[in-house]
């Protein structure tokens, strides 16, 4: 089959691959019909994140055509299925409380050592995201074998096109986790920083929860229309001062919740960015921080932090002392997808949520290589590319 | 001589304190070995059922990576052949000292084992959360320091496989199956290889 691999910092390429077999009893293997680029695709792209080997198959927001099912499997050939890009056995302790990101056992046992080393205990197993989380083929890519089948799959009912349903992968529950862990009341201002996908659901999914006001933060005016869209009221932190504004814009109160949907990679000249880019480069750190110490200083007393950012290794001038001083609470994770897809499907069709408005992009799977790069390069038009295997390639 | 003996309640196999670490072999039934190992799992499954798999000594291949064949020779003695470094394997035979049934194993090798060891696998109700799994092996590294580091190169050091096999035996007892990356059953094979 035709896959895209990664062989290091900006080198991705779609090359020729074995194609994947059932190996357990409850896999499965998926017919790719669509699969996203994700922001986080670019953390990889960018080389931010260890434990990736030439080779690996990337991609974790996928989603397709069953074509062979294990003896265990609930699915039946020819459903159309959503994907979830955590992979969690339905079974241990963790699944049973719904933190299906923290499943024991999605992750294979000689690959949780790292996670042990690195973390204190293994994460849970990710398709197409390093070593770290498993080391699973990823679904750019026009099979993939879908461990836990009878867990992770959401079939997809008639009449839903893939660019309705696709999201349900990753952005969007990772947008509504993220508003979730808020704890929004009514009434409450919520500040967003980064309009990516995620930010952007995040946006939405506040709203739903019964925020009063949104205030969303970032530097591509494009991005900050979509927010805009949304209800929300906007700051372009290249011509405003977010700190100030946010300020003003709560009459000296601080947002009572915060969202950091940027992560390792915030852009812009501050100090301490540019430091963080440094010591990054030199490995004496790795993740650059700049939007969740900005949150954190912005966020009222007694306030709530919430960061579906990804953020991998250690961080420098964290400020601990504004965190205890205001009494915060900060909440993180991955994302538990399982837990939120069905209620998230009953709201797409619903009407309630529309995710389509995303998709700036449509392409082949060959084309994937010029994807990455014009992501890459061109955050402020290319909002979301979705690559379908079944397409030809462009010329 | 005096003993420095730990004054805390925490597991011997993780204390600092070599005397602490040297009684708690000791304290095996026949103890072989003078480098101790201790691994707990806990796995959401009932006590009696994770007992009755293990104690067929011709299950542990199934999660024990290393482990390329038991042959269970009678109701208390089996034979066991190992990886080791360098595509060698090394061979003992291992007998039960001790049995409770659904609660303890434990074993100590038979003269003339490649690698002596001795252990006890207990299996602790641990409530909602099902049970703990709490292995103690006590060995001989195979050739000395050296041994060891070669051991640990290829990935056999002890320490690691053990913690390893446990948790390929919680996955196999909570999801039915061993967990793998692998796409291709040739990349499985020679993941296992």
């Amino acid at each position: 089959m035709r896959a895209l691999t990664w062989h290091g910092k900006h080198d991705v390429r779609v090359d020729t691959v074995d194609d994947p077999e059932i190996l357990n009893p409850r896999d499965a293997i998926i017919k790719i019909t669509s699969t996203a680029i994700c922001g986080s695709d670019l953390h990889l792209y960018d080389g931010y994140i260890p434990t990736m080997q030439a080779g690996d198959i990337l991609g974790h927001e996928f989603m397709g055509e069953v074509v062979e099912t294990g003896a265990k499997s609930s699915l039946k050939k020819g459903q159309r299925v959503v994907v979830p890009f955590t992979i969690a056995c339905g079974s241990c302790y963790h699944c049973g409380k719904h933190q299906y990101s923290a499943c024991d056992n999605g992750n294979p046992a000689d690959n949780q050592d790292i996670g042990q080393e690195m973390y204190g205990q293994p994460m849970s197993g990710l398709f197409g995201y390093s070593h770290l989380t498993g080391g699973y083929a990823g679904g750019q890519a026009e099979y993939v074998r879908v461990p836990f089948s009878d867990v992770g799959p959401i079939i997809v009912p008639d009449g839903l096109d893939d660019d309705e349903v696709l999201f349900l992968s990753d952005i969007l529950p990772t947008g509504w986790q993220a508003a979730e862990n808020a704890d929004i009341e009514p009434g409450d201002t919520v500040a967003v920083w980064g309009c990516g996908p995620v930010g952007l659901f995040a946006v939405q999914s506040a709203f739903l929860m019964g925020a009063h006001r949104v205030i969303a933060i970032d530097h591509f005016p494009h991005r900050l229309d979509l927010a805009k869209k949304f209800g929300a009221e906007t700051i372009n932190f290249e011509e405003s001062k977010t700190y100030e504004a946010l300020m003003e814009m709560t009459g000296g109160i601080g947002p009572d919740a915060v969202i950091d949907a940027v992560g390792l990679e915030a852009h812009g000249f501050f100090v301490d960015n540019v430091v963080d880019q440094i010591k990054a480069s030199l490995f004496l750190g790795t993740d650059r921080t700049h939007s969740i110490r900005q949150a954190i200083h912005a966020c009222r007393k007694g306030g709530r932090v919430s960061m579906p950012a990804v953020y991998g290794g250690f961080v420098d001038k964290f400020p601990l002392g504004a965190f205890m001083e205001k009494g915060l609470t900060l909440k993180t994770g991955q994302t538990s997808v399982q837990h939120y897809m069905p209620a998230l499907l009953n709201a797409i069709l619903e009407g309630k949520i529309d995710t389509t408005f995303l998709i700036s992009h449509r392409m082949s799977l060959e084309d994937a290589p010029k994807g990455y790069k014009m992501f890459h390069d061109n955050q402020n038009d290319v909002t979301k590319i979705v690559l379908k295997p079944g397409l030809a390639a462009a010329i | 001589m005096s003993m420095t003996m730990a004054t805390d309640e925490a597991p011997p196999a993780t204390s600092k304190l070599k005397d602490e670490r040297t009684s708690a072999i000791a304290a095996l039934t026949q103890p072989k070995g003078d480098d101790l190992i201790g691994r707990s799992v806990t796995i959401n499954r009932p006590r009696e059922e994770l007992f009755a798999y293990w104690r067929d000594f011709s299950n542990l291949p199934t999660f024990m990576d290393n482990v390329e064949r038991i042959d269970v020779l009678s109701d208390t003695k089996s034979h066991w052949v190992v990886k080791a470094p360098a595509g060698k394997t090394v061979e003992w035979d291992a007998i039960i000292t001790e049995e409770k049934p659904g609660a303890l194993i434990a074993w100590t090798s038979a003269e003339g084992a490649d690698v002596p060891n001795s252990g006890r696998i207990e299996f602790v109700d641990a409530a909602e959360r099902g049970t703990i799994v709490r292995a103690t092996i006590a060995y001989d590294p195979p050739v000395g320091v050296v041994g060891k580091v070669i051991a640990k190169l290829f990935q056999r050091e002890p320490a690691i496989q053990a913690r390893r096999d446990l948790r390929r035996f919680k996955q196999l007892m909570e999801t039915g199956e061993v967990a793998t990356a692998a796409w291709t059953q040739k990349q499985r094979d020679e993941e296992n290889a």
